[in-house]
């Protein structure tokens, strides 16, 4: 085995093969650093170059970009706020308030160093598991996937923001998106308004965009200024950053283990593992009282964790042919594109190229972690230029991540949709980290649960597996509601002092529409067999129960209400983000008249025109530089954009088709 | 289920018009410096996008004009959608053409009211089939076919992705022959299914030729598992013959006869027979947009054969395409109609069996 390791190694490391890596690199780097864009768009990217290619230099350039997407990706959700994929949602909530606080370079820092560990961490687990892996993975059956969905959930009461009732119903709410489309156990659609659209399911990378991203992006633009409210000491802090990580070895390792283990169980997924993480630190620290206000352990355990992932998530993919993540599908076509089948083999006649994978995961992490750390200082810049320049490339960006789902206009309605969702959840303090949680763990929690009653009826509770995790469920509900330091649990909405509102009529019709979505989801639910009507029941009934008792202590008065009396709005003195949601909604109202490209140009021209004030010389710069860029992608892509009525009666040449 | 409109009827009239045309030498079309699009009703990395990414730089070099030629991949509604589109949008000058797979003909031979494509409309110019084989664990103690009998009174336990799914196949298989199955619906795919089994919580299962391979030939080996019956493919009569990948496996009719002594029929027969062909035997054909001009239509289908030739092909076609004969040139018309075409009362049959055992509403 270890002349086989060094063997793999010593051919790996051919400028051929090593070539080819940074090209894989390089990609996953700038498809990284798009918020919203993770390693399925990069592998798609690369797929069509493969044929052809050498098996190591393919193996190297695909592996190379997986390994450096959930480094990379956190450019986006610390200076941006923005989740960078769906693997780093959870490092936002506290890297994002650091970046303000002008200290985006410590936590930049951290996290890539930690990403480092991590995907090492990975590599390292994928070679000793690689041989034992088999029976670990054929453990966790069906009742074991529910337990681990469950366990997922119970991170939603350290999660949960200033007010419980509120968290819970934020998760049920998730939980209740979740549902829509084919019931799991029966095939039948549920709250899909009968469209093919929607039969699908909403798409997760939609949820997170609209959820985190639009709201932050209406929040900058009402600021006026840069990112960074005090933007001095930026290029400071790395060494800082660094030493963070060292200092919290125990924690790191801990994240990377989770990581690694929930990547390696098929049908989690990866896209829990960083709240997973991030809800592990918050209730392993002794204060509490920095989470969601900049505490860099925050950055630190997500971001070991979901580099580990990967590592793990190669091990069913390899072992079983079954892809773990979105990513490892593609990764998969790619492997069966060079000639390779995954099997049992790859622990033995294959192992050769296992290790050849595995050396490719370390080795990438490594020059993915050094260029990252080398494009920080320029890319951190971002944070000190004008917002309202940065904007209409976010919305282009998050507009091109949107409807990379389905490549349709209805993405960019889904995402419009859940947009002005999250901008009212942010305002009233309704957990969003929740309601994503409950949104990514819905189906799976329906799922398993039907297929191990199916399987194995009741007696799924005296699995031993099963108990330990049970156990493991309650000592994390335990320390999630454990009151720390006085403060009873951490403000994931930001500050909750200077958000009492004296008047309480918009927090109320707020949680009337809440109540209302649930009774919609009960009603909905129960046009379904049973099979299919018990989940979404259910969650409707917690989830009401929740609002209502929101409802009745927001009724009974501004203080009487106590911390259910949430309103970032309560002092403002502006028009609120009603102008930025203003012009996102003309976008995409425009999008469905005249197309998704002319829309976008028309959109900055006037954006950068009448909101940005910019000189006529620069609007065009901008605007032509923005074009640019995207039809590079695009047509890399071989994307088509979403066209509107005129393109139903007109035939355009591309990019206006 | 489609009604017919003026549209289907010209389309018809124009494929009996073009018939004797096709058998004239036509002029073929020269695609120099075209990009022509191949739309894939799935997301990135599935059977059918692996399957269209290996034949695209083929194909392209067997066009008259060497085009490039790019996959367009329109995933949602479970190839639904993509297909739907492009039945309503894409224009006949050859420019885009589509592959879809068992998983869209399924809904289309069901009758799903979201289908608004009909397959009769859309000209065939390859048909890629494809094979499985059915396996059960050793522990049972059945050697073969011939022993299914004594699982008389045992429930045993099948994976699926859902009833109305390509795993209608397999389960109206176990309808017609006669094993009592309880269905547990929600797996993503066959690796969902096989590791139930291997778990131990599923007790049969069927795995597609390559994963068949590569997954369960190492269980068989070691003595844990046992082969039943493969789906097998079917001649230009639609009559089933053994799989060439696994001569030595009993097709699923043979299956019947050695259990139960005698011929199958019957609608049940007939309903299995149908699913089983679009499913597999005659799945993932490649269709040019309704009304597409006869020249149009031979230059691809020359192109396909003279693709299927290519040795550089042939020798690496094991992944992507199997041992299975690929259909070209007069192959393809036989085939493209089994797989695409059933009884009516067949599928009443089916339709009728979903909503009566499985609450499916159509």
């Amino acid at each position: 085995m270890l002349d086989l390791l060094l063997s793999t190694l010593l051919d790996l490391l051919t400028l051929k093969h090593m070539t080819f890596m940074m090209v894989g690199v390089t990609v996953g780097l700038v498809i990284g650093v798009l918020p919203g864009l993770g390693g399925i768009a990069g592998l798609s990217l690369l797929l069509p170059f493969i044929y052809g290619m050498d098996q190591t230099s393919a193996l190297a350039m695909l592996i190379g970009l997986v390994a450096v997407v959930p480094t990379a990706d956190t450019f986006s959700s610390i200076l941006m706020g923005i989740p960078g994929s769906s693997a780093s949602q959870a490092t936002v909530l506290d890297g994002f308030p650091l970046a303000r606080q002008g200290e985006a370079a410590r936590a930049l820092a951290a996290a890539f160093f930690a990403s480092m560990l991590g995907g090492m961490f990975g590599a390292v687990v994928l070679t000793a598991a690689v041989l034992a892996a088999r029976p670990i993975i054929l453990a966790f059956g069906s009742a074991e996937l529910f337990m681990l969905t469950l366990f997922g959930l119970s991170t939603v009461a350290a999660l949960s923001g200033g007010n419980l009732a509120k968290g819970v119903a934020a998760a049920c709410l998730g939980l209740a998106f979740g549902m829509i489309g084919a019931a799991p156990a029966t095939g039948e659609y549920r709250m899909d308004f009968d469209t093919l659209y929607l039969s699908d399911g909403l798409p997760l990378v939609i949820v997170g965009l609209g959820i985190f991203a639009l709201p932050e992006m209406f929040d900058l633009l009402r600021g006026g200024g840069a990112i960074a409210q005090k933007g001095q000491s930026l290029g400071r802090g790395w060494f800082r950053g660094v030493r963070d990580v060292m200092r919290n070895p125990g924690l790191v390792l801990r994240c990377s283990g989770i990581g690694a283990l929930i990547g390696a169980i098929p049908g989690i997924g990866g896209s829990v593992v960083d709240w997973i993480a991030y809800s592990h630190a918050m209730q392993t620290s002794k204060d509490r009282s920095q989470y969601g206000k900049g505490e860099i352990r925050g950055v630190i355990a997500p971001e070991s964790a979901n580099n580990a992932v990967q590592g793990g998530a190669l091990l069913p993919t390899l072992l079983f042919g079954i892809p773990g993540s979105g990513s490892m599908a593609i990764f998969l076509a790619g492997m069966i594109l060079l000639g390779l089948q995954p099997g049992p083999s790859m622990a033995e006649r294959d192992l050769n190229i296992t290790y050849t994978i595995i050396w490719s995961l370390a080795i990438a992490n490594l020059l993915g972690t050094a260029l990252c750390i080398g494009l920080a200082p320029g890319i951190a810049k971002l944070t000190l230029v004008r917002y309202t320049l940065i904007a209409p490339f976010m919305v282009m960006v998050l507009c091109f991540a949107a409807f990379q789902a389905t490549r349709s206009y209805y993405d960019l309605l889904a995402l419009l949709a859940v947009g002005v969702l999250g901008v009212f959840m942010r305002r009233f303090g309704w957990s969003r980290p929740a309601f994503l949680i409950g949104f990514v763990l819905s189906l799976g929690a329906e799922r398993y649960l039907y297929q191990a009653v199916q399987f194995t009826g009741w007696d799924i509770l005296t699995r031993p597996l099963v108990l330990v995790i049970l156990a493991l469920t309650l000592l994390s509900l335990w320390a999630g509601l454990r009151k720390s330091g006085g403060t009873a649990a951490i403000n994931t909405e930001g500050a909750a002092d200077g958000s009492r509102a004296a008047r309480m009529w918009p927090q109320l019709a707020f949680a009337a529409v809440v109540l209302g979505l649930f009774v919609f989801t009960f009603a909905e639910g129960m046009k379904n067999s049973y099979l299919a009507m018990l989940f979404p029941v259910a969650v409707a009934c917690v989830g009401g129960a929740c609002a209502l008792w929101v409802l009745f202590r927001q009724s009974r008065g501004a203080v009487a209400a106590g911390s259910a009396n949430f309103d970032t709005e309560a002092e403002a003195k502006d028009r609120g983000p009603w102008p930025f949601l203003g012009w996102f909604l003309g976008f995409v109202a425009v999008t469905g008249v005249i197309g998704f490209f002319a829309a976008l140009v028309l959109f900055f021209l006037a954006f950068l025109r009448v909101v940005a004030r910019c000189p006529w010389w620069q609007v065009l710069v901008l605007t032509a530089a923005a074009c640019s860029f995207l039809l590079v992608l695009a047509s890399s892509l071989n994307l088509l954009f979403p066209g509107g009525v005129l393109q139903a009666h007109v035939d355009l040449p591309w990019p206006l088709r | 289920m489609t009604p017919i409109t003026r549209r289907t009827l010209m389309a018809g009239g124009a494929a009996l018009a073009s018939a004797p045309v096709a058998a004239q030498a036509q002029a073929r079309v020269d695609f120099s410096g075209r990009t022509l699009e191949w739309v894939i009703p799935f997301a990135e990395g599935g059977g059918s996008d692996v399957w269209a990414r290996f034949l695209a730089p083929f194909l392209s070099r067997h066009m008259p004009g060497r085009p490039s030629v790019i996959i367009r991949n329109v995933p949602g509604g479970g190839s639904i959608t993509g297909t739907n589109d492009f039945y309503a949008r894409a224009r006949p000058d050859g420019m885009s053409f589509i592959g879809t797979s068992g998983s869209t003909q399924v809904p289309f031979l069901l009758g799903d009211r979201r289908v608004r494509f009909t397959y009769a409309n859309m000209p065939p110019v390859f048909v890629s089939p494809t094979g499985g084989v059915c396996y059960l664990p050793a522990r049972f103690g059945v050697a073969n076919a011939a022993e299914l009998g004594k699982l008389r009174g045992q429930e045993l336990v099948y994976a699926s992705q859902g009833a109305t799914s390509l795993d209608v196949v397999p389960m109206l298989a176990f309808e017609a022959l006669g094993l009592r199955v309880r269905h547990v619906f929600g797996m993503r795919g066959r690796g969902e299914g096989r590791l139930a089994l291997e778990r131990g919580e599923a007790s049969i299962d069927y795995q597609t030729s390559s994963a068949y391979l590569r997954q369960v030939v190492p269980m068989v080996q070691a003595g844990n598992a046992v082969p039943l019956f493969s789906w097998g493919v079917v001649d230009a009569q639609g009559v089933p013959q053994r799989d060439p990948t696994f001569p030595d496996i009993p097709h699923f009719t043979e299956a019947y006869e050695m259990m139960h002594g005698r011929k199958p029929s019957g609608v049940a027969y007939d309903a299995y027979l149908a699913f089983a062909t679009a499913g597999f035997a005659a799945q993932k054909p490649v269709m040019l947009p309704p009304n597409t001009p006869a020249n149009i239509v031979e230059t691809y289908k020359a192109a396909f054969a003279s693709m299927m030739t290519d040795p550089e092909l042939l020798a690496n076609k094991d992944a992507a395409l199997g041992e299975y004969e690929q259909a070209t040139g007069d192959a393809i018309g036989p085939l493209y109609r089994l797989g695409t075409t059933i009884a009516p009362d067949a599928r009443e049959w089916v339709r009728n069996y979903l909503t009566t055992n499985h609450n499916v509403r159509f």
